[in-house]
């Protein structure tokens, strides 16, 4: 009992420090150009995060994320922009409409594993991004839907970056929070164990195919959240954003960060995000980056950055012990 | 208990179970047994709900559970162990307890996600019962440990003790004894017979002879898809047929 | 006859997009049958396969025989290496890493192929001039005729490889059951990079041959990848006919549905068959159902 209170006060605390840092991090950068793109890195977290519950959790493989993202932004876009309906029910309706649409697709696609869920959801993806593309009459095609209102609340509107900076990171906090719960619960634990065994959970009773669908819903929900939110915040999107590049992103970003480590989400999406911003020559080497990390880091750091430096931190401090002169030594 | 009514398993071209019946009786030991490729494995996972017959029936407590798939036979009392251990090597001892306590939980997604307090109180009593059924399994100290490090013969009795947080009527033991060593063998049946005791009807797929005879109440024999014999220890052990096909015409 | 006449024309120029999807889908399934690996980057040797041949004969001024010969050998050299560093040290890790992994493959050779060449996209000359032949009133370019030629011949040679000579049945071997084939003594790590190289080499023969029809760049991996993958799940995953029927099939119906329907769905036409047959029937219409043994 003692050890339940005393990990979940850890879990608190994680939280707590991580949320502290958030909220005054714009005030440590004196409100900077560097707060623009904390923004996108709140939205590409929350995307993280969606998909490491799905993948990193569960242990279902999804190409195709960018498409609820994608989704998500265009509901809301087309909804505002060209039907002036209020942006926060906006915001509403794409997330449900999104929600249904991944737990109805999410029946048949689940069925298939590994390899072919892979390709499947990556098709999906694909056909997403085409449709996109041709829909030139609802979502303005190649050229984009601009004229996206913000969003605003009781006059304030969010039209600047320390304001929408506050706006997404309120949400990717909770989103950031609601998945730490749902990691480390009895939903948490079954969806590990399906990644682990599916036919032994089975066994033991766990629903896996209505689990799987339920995972890949919630997902696709924060991934139309994080959608939404792109939108108003950019107030302009065109199907270049939510192509099957963005989804091989947030697949390096959450490797970078670690399968199933929540907080590794973040620090994945904060990477990839910040480092085009630090190196501008980055636009010319990306792919390569992407290609070289993804294989890299699943070869030798499977558990990500989060669980990757402290147990090379580790190694390191125990050879240098080793390396040191002992009186023990033969 | 458990009724197998002219069960026959036919893959592409090959006959794995031909018109295999018997029963097994609530509360006692009875244990399966036959040379390799008798079938016994295919048997279970029929049982168990992994596969489907080509035909038979198989009748749980008096409804006819055909077909019925693991998750829903878990709710109804029945449980596994596999031969080639399946443990959620990536989630610890204790954590892969947990999961056996699934069917006797409920927070559902909100409720989890919310961590509302029905939730946390439901975890710790998870976590409690969790640590009983390790102490049960005498494996206790080793709850914080990842399930993957774990020693084979540590790694059968994890198993056990996550079936048996399942509160099962009835547990299918898949080759227990598969790569214990004697003294890990015998502990092993101390432990089946703690189950016994405990009301739990146990149905045991077995090679190791000395486990088999001396704890089952009665035997099955399996060869080549068929059933061959069926009876108590002593008459198992005294059937011609069942020398036959264990040691070839003598 | 003008209806006749458009439809004969989309069903050849399918038959040619389709006979590059049949090669494609060949090497997705020959590694997949010896290694249980789809290899995501199987796409990015019939990039390298047009891009590399433009170099070697643009660039290098080598003449166009040498070049495709060089382009085949390069591209190959890139499977067996990709093989060696990123496969074979994981060929036991879950799918999970091995999807991950292949897909790094994949961008990481897209991602070079940028830096070395750029974004535009090229033509390669055609291999027998640009006059189109007149067939019942459709117009087929000759190069059609080089790919259904050299398609037949590399699909036979697979055929005389896989069932009558020693390495090709020990590859045969080595996807029914890896562990009886090491038990006779078959090396199945040197089959494993058989099955890169020689689809590889295939991907790349593919890539070069269509690259005068439809233009190469840096990435026309993925789609040319994904389609050819979608003639190998209408096949069963097989390195046979019905991987071949498959290719066709995505082909013309992706061609008439392009010429019929609209051609900005064009490559959405794959895709939707591609989830209709992984959704409702994922052994392939061509393939056998099989159980499987737990």
């Amino acid at each position: 009992m003692k050890l339940l209170e005393g990990s979940m006060k850890q879990e608190m605390m994680k939280f707590f420090v991580f949320a502290a840092a958030v909220f005054t991090a714009p005030v440590f950068f004196k409100g900077g150009y560097i707060v623009n793109v904390l923004v996108f890195v709140g939205i590409y977290t929350i995307l993280a995060v969606a998909l490491n519950l799905l993948l990193g959790l569960a242990g279902q493989i999804s190409l195709g994320q960018a498409a609820f993202f994608g989704l998500g932004a265009y509901i809301s876009g087309v909804l505002t922009a060209t039907h002036g309906v209020n942006p926060w029910l906006a915001m509403v309706i794409s997330v449900i409409a999104v929600g249904i649409i991944a737990f109805v697709l999410g029946f048949p696609i689940l069925k298939l594993k590994g390899h072919y869920l892979a390709m499947a959801t990556l098709g999906m993806g694909i056909i997403v991004y085409i449709v996109f593309n041709e829909t030139i009459d609802i979502t303005g095609g190649p050229s984009g839907l601009s004229g996206i209102p913000n969003l605003s609340i009781c006059g304030v509107i969010f039209n600047s970056d320390m304001k929408n900076y506050y706006l997404v990171w309120s949400f990717a906090i909770v989103t950031i929070l609601l998945s730490v719960n749902l990691s480390q619960s009895r939903i948490g634990r079954a969806l590990r164990a399906i990644h682990d065994s599916e036919v032994a959970a089975r066994i033991l009773g766990v629903n896996v195919r209505l689990l799987k669908v339920h995972i890949f819903t919630i997902s696709g929900i924060f991934s139309a959240l994080a959608g939404s939110l792109y939108a108003h915040t950019v107030q302009f999107i065109s199907p270049a954003s939510f192509g099957f590049n963005v989804s091989i992103e947030l697949l390096t970003m959450v490797i970078i960060g670690g399968l199933g480590s929540i907080y590794g989400s973040f620090l994945g999406a904060a990477i990839l995000t910040l480092l085009p911003e630090l190196f501008r020559s980055f636009q010319d080497y990306d792919i390569i980056i992407y290609g070289l990390v993804l294989i890299v880091m699943t070869m030798f750091m499977p558990g990500g950055l989060v669980r990757g430096i402290p147990l090379l931190a580790r190694s390191l401090l125990a050879k240098v012990k080793a390396g040191l002169p002992s009186e023990r030594r033969v | 208990m458990l009724k197998i009514e002219s069960i026959t398993k036919i893959f592409g071209g090959l006959t794995a179970l031909q018109g295999v019946s018997f029963s097994i009786a609530a509360g006692e030991i009875t244990g399966i047994i036959g040379p390799n490729g008798a079938g016994k494995t295919t048997l279970f996972n029929i049982v168990t709900g992994i596969y489907d017959p080509t035909s038979g029936k198989i009748y749980y407590g008096g409804t006819d559970i055909t077909g019925f798939p693991p998750e829903k036979l878990a709710r109804l009392g029945m449980v596994r162990t596999f031969q080639g251990i399946e443990l959620f090597g990536q989630m610890t001892v204790l954590e892969n307890v947990m999961v056996g306590l699934h069917t006797k939980s409920q927070s559902g997604i909100i409720a989890s996600a919310l961590k509302l307090p029905t939730h946390l109180r439901e975890e710790r009593h998870i976590r409690e019962r969790a640590t009983s059924w390790l102490e049960f399994a005498g494996i206790a100290e080793l709850a914080h440990m990842k399930a993957a490090n774990l020693p084979f013969g540590k790694g059968r009795l994890l198993e056990i003790a996550r079936a048996m947080a399942v509160e099962p009527q009835i547990i299918l033991l898949d080759e227990p004894a598969a790569g214990l060593n004697s003294r890990e063998t015998s502990d092993l049946a101390v432990l089946i017979k703690r189950i016994k005791d405990s009301g739990i009807t146990i149905a045991l797929v077995e090679h190791d002879m000395e486990l088999v005879m001396g704890i089952c109440s009665r035997i099955v024999v399996l060869n080549l898809g068929h059933k061959l014999a069926e009876g108590t220890p002593r008459q198992i052990q005294e059937d011609e047929q069942v020398i036959t096909a264990y040691l070839g015409e003598v | 006859m003008e209806l006749f006449e458009q439809l004969l024309q989309y069903t050849i120029s399918g038959l040619s997009t389709g006979a590059i999807y049949s090669l494609i889908g060949l090497g997705f399934a020959i590694i997949y049958n010896s290694t249980s690996i789809i290899n995501f980057a199987q796409g990015e040797f019939v990039m390298l396969g047009g891009m590399l041949t433009l170099f070697f004969h643009i660039t290098l001024g080598l003449s166009l025989p040498f070049a495709i010969i060089l382009a085949i050998a390069v591209a190959t050299a890139v499977g067996a290496l990709f093989e060696r560093l990123a496969i074979s040290p994981l060929k036991d890790a879950e799918p999970i890493i091995l999807v991950i992994i292949t897909i790094g493959g994949s961008i990481l050779i897209r991602g070079v192929a940028m830096l070395l060449w750029g974004k535009d996209t090229h033509a390669l000359p055609m291999f027998s001039g640009n006059e189109p032949i007149i067939l019942m009133g459709a117009a087929m370019m000759p190069q059609s005729l080089w790919i259904f030629g050299i398609t037949l011949i590399i699909i036979i040679a697979n055929r005389v490889f896989f069932h009558h000579s020693i390495s090709g049945k020990a590859m045969r071997a080595c996807s029914f059951n890896r562990l009886a084939s090491r038990l006779v003594g078959i090396n199945v790590k040197r089959m494993i990079l058989f099955s890169f190289v020689i689809s590889s080499a295939m991907g790349a023969a593919a890539g070069i041959i269509i690259a005068p029809l439809t233009m190469t760049s840096y990435d026309v991996g993925i789609m040319l990848g994904l389609k050819g993958f979608c003639a190998a799940i209408i096949g069963g995953m097989s390195a046979g006919m019905g991987t071949v029927a498959g290719g066709l099939i995505v082909g013309v119906l992706e061609s008439l549905g392009a010429g019929l329907v609209s051609s900005g769905y064009k490559d959405a036409i794959a895709f939707i068959i591609l989830l209709i047959i992984l959704l409702i029937r994922p052994q392939g219409l061509f393939g056998k159902g099989e159980a499987e043994r737990v």
